[in-house]
């Protein structure tokens, strides 16, 4: 398992992601520039992959804030991945709704697709995947979300699992 | 048929764009709003209409509306509330999809009613494609002359911004909200000051469900006597129900107020009855946080009326036979599911989900989590029933937000209704990691009708 302290990361933001930076600051008032962290987070983690701590002390920088106002952010919220994962995250639903038209069963053949246990990122760096709480679909349970966009697979059986996992995998390759 | 107020167009190809949507008269409201009606008629509209809060706590918006503070040269804002996490419901998600506009709408004439500038509609931020959707829907309103300086010529100026969040049911909590639209962690303010005196950035602030400020958008067309003409009592108006869990056709569906729960559902215009010709066990009516019901209680009152969907007929024989509409999450279990495994559930999410300030709520949610897993594979104690419902109550009321409520209510009625299935649990361990329990006996097969 990759670790923290082992991934070497540039952290480095380029000129396009500064200025949508600049953009998410705009929206609020003089001095309140705080506001703009949790959009700024998801940004960061869409062009890295995951928030690192050198990310977050150049975040922190950039909306003029102490790191640890940063940090206590990072960690509070459930989507900001703290260490490094797969390309590809399938995060499940694991909730009750889901739960009774069968999310339990799918997180089990997920783990057995891709041979990893919830939290883990498979050898080829490409698929982790974890079970999350409720995502306001209940009515197309079970259904899973896959970032930085959020795409949403409702109504979720072992084929269509196997289908969307091949299908990701062609996608890496090319 | 009851009368569809928010979803009349919903099946219209693009109606997702401005020009369809105004082709189907949308943005009425805001021409008659800004141009003919003044702030303060607005609010009163509103207040005749009897609209009560979508979110789950039912509060009279109009009376909210009215509590702004409005001190000379001070900013006020309003927010909406798009953060819908509350397990079971999905009605805003669904409306932010398909109709984005009509919450732009709603967005504009409650700004100005309310005399803010700027506005932020706050979407959790697992709703990235929605938030794409509301950004387009805003950026095609500006073009049109419906949103930034001098709103159709009548020097009204507002801004419109969609802010995402982490990730954290707690922020569905109005405080919460606006602490995590401040850039910080989730934790809910100790209330006074109420937003409406100090909220955003210490403004004045309203902070209202998306679907209720979609509904100001027929009431502000309509008159707030015609809509306060639907529904029943103080129950006024049209809700979203969001239907999920073992229905023939879960989904969600705008129903008058007053609509028996029976018909709901089981007639075929609405959910169709169980799936797999299976008999309803249990249902939770309002979302997580709202007492489970047996299905015998579900479909008649304790007094042998038949409940119907309305803020009171669902509490009606409050926490000891009735339960909440809260915020229209209705998930409907068959005979098959076990009610110990969904409380663990239930249990499990508001541990994961407790923002930590408040020891009981931090403290409690685990421990109760903790003895329903083990209830639920087998090794629990005859005590164990007596223990959750003890500590549900020290949760209760001892916590600065809602969430230590909603975490204590579903385990104390769960033991409430289904006491001889946890106790099942205990004295037929092993068995109970391989089979359920099936229909309890109180699910009264004469009151449960099964689906043909």
């Amino acid at each position: 398992m990759l670790r923290v302290e082992d991934a070497q990361v540039s952290v480095e933001f380029s000129p396009e992601l500064i200025s949508k930076f600049d953009d998410v600051v705009s929206r609020y008032p003089q001095g309140k520039q705080k506001s703009g962290l949790l959009p700024i987070l998801h940004y960061v983690q869409a062009e890295f992959g995951w928030v690192s701590p050198q990310a977050m002390d150049k975040v922190a920088e950039y909306l003029d804030i102490l790191p640890i106002e940063v940090y206590e952010v990072a960690t509070f919220y459930t989507m900001y991945l703290l260490r490094p994962s797969g390309k590809y995250v399938l995060e499940v639903c694991r909730t009750s709704g889901c739960c009774l038209v069968g999310a339990e069963k799918i997180m089990d053949h997920i783990e057995k697709t891709l041979g990893v246990k919830e939290g883990e990122v498979t050898p080829d760096g490409l698929f982790s995947w974890r079970g999350v709480e409720c995502l306001a679909a209940c009515g197309y349970g079970p259904v899973l979300q896959i970032g930085p966009e959020y795409t949403f697979y409702e109504n979720l059986t072992n084929d269509s699992v196997d289908k969307l996992v091949s299908d990701l995998r062609a996608k890496a390759k090319n | 048929m009851g009368r569809k107020l928010l979803l009349e167009h919903i099946n219209v190809p693009g109606i997702n764009t401005f020009d369809v949507y105004r082709s189907k008269g949308g943005y009425a409201s805001v021409e008659k709003a800004i141009k003919t009606m003044s702030p303060e008629a607005i609010v009163e509209e509103v207040k005749k209409s009897g609209l009560r809060g979508r979110g789950g706590a039912g509060f009279p918006t109009g009376m909210k509306w009215s509590f702004l503070a409005k001190p000379e040269g001070v900013e006020r804002y309003l927010v909406c509330n798009a953060d819908e996490s509350e397990p079971g419901t999905f009605k805003d998600r669904y409306l932010m999809t398909y109709i984005p506009h009509l919450l732009i709408e709603g967005m504009i004439v409650s700004s100005f009613a309310l005399g803010a500038k700027t506005s932020y509609i706050y979407v959790r931020g697992e709703m990235m494609p929605q938030i794409r959707i509301l950004e387009r829907a805003i950026a095609e309103a500006k073009a049109k002359g419906f949103l930034g300086k001098n709103i159709l010529g009548s020097g009204y100026d507002l801004e419109l911004y969609v802010q995402p969040g982490g990730g954290a049911y707690i922020c569905g909590e109005e405080t919460a909200l606006l602490e995590s639209l401040e850039g910080k962690r989730g934790n809910p303010r100790i209330k006074p000051p109420f937003p409406a005196i100090a909220g955003l950035y210490g403004c004045p602030t309203v902070v209202n469900n998306v679907e209720s400020i979609a509904a100001v958008v027929p009431i502000i067309n309509e008159g707030g006597d015609e809509y306060a003409k639907l529904g029943i009592g103080r129950s006024t108006g049209t809700k979203l129900i969001s239907a999920g869990g073992n229905l023939k056709k879960p989904g969600v569906y705008e129903i008058d107020l007053g609509l028996p729960v029976e018909e709901f559902i089981y007639s075929d215009e609405y959910c169709g009855g169980i799936a797999n010709g299976k008999r309803l066990k249990a249902v939770v009516a309002g979302g997580s946080s709202v007492p489970i019901l047996p299905a015998n209680l579900i479909l008649k009152t304790i007094n042998n009326e038949p409940r119907l969907m309305s803020y009171e007929s669902l509490s009606d024989g409050g926490f000891v036979s009735g339960t909440m509409l809260g915020s229209g999450g209705f998930i409907a279990y068959d005979e098959d599911a076990c009610i110990v495994r969904n409380t663990w559930n239930f249990a499990r999410f508001y541990h994961h989900e407790s923002c930590g300030q408040c020891s009981p709520c931090r403290e409690g949610t685990g421990w109760m989590e903790r003895v329903l897993h083990r209830l639920e594979y087998g090794h629990g104690k005859m005590s164990d029933m007596d223990l959750l419902v003890d500590v549900s109550k020290k949760i209760e009321g001892n916590t600065i937000c809602p969430l230590g409520d909603a975490a204590a209510w579903p385990v104390a009625s769960a033991i409430r209704h289904f006491r001889d299935e946890f106790e099942w649990h205990v004295t037929n361990g092993a068995e109970a990691t391989t089979r359920n329990f099936g229909l309890a006996h109180y699910a009264d097969p004469l009151l449960a009708p099964v689906a043909s």
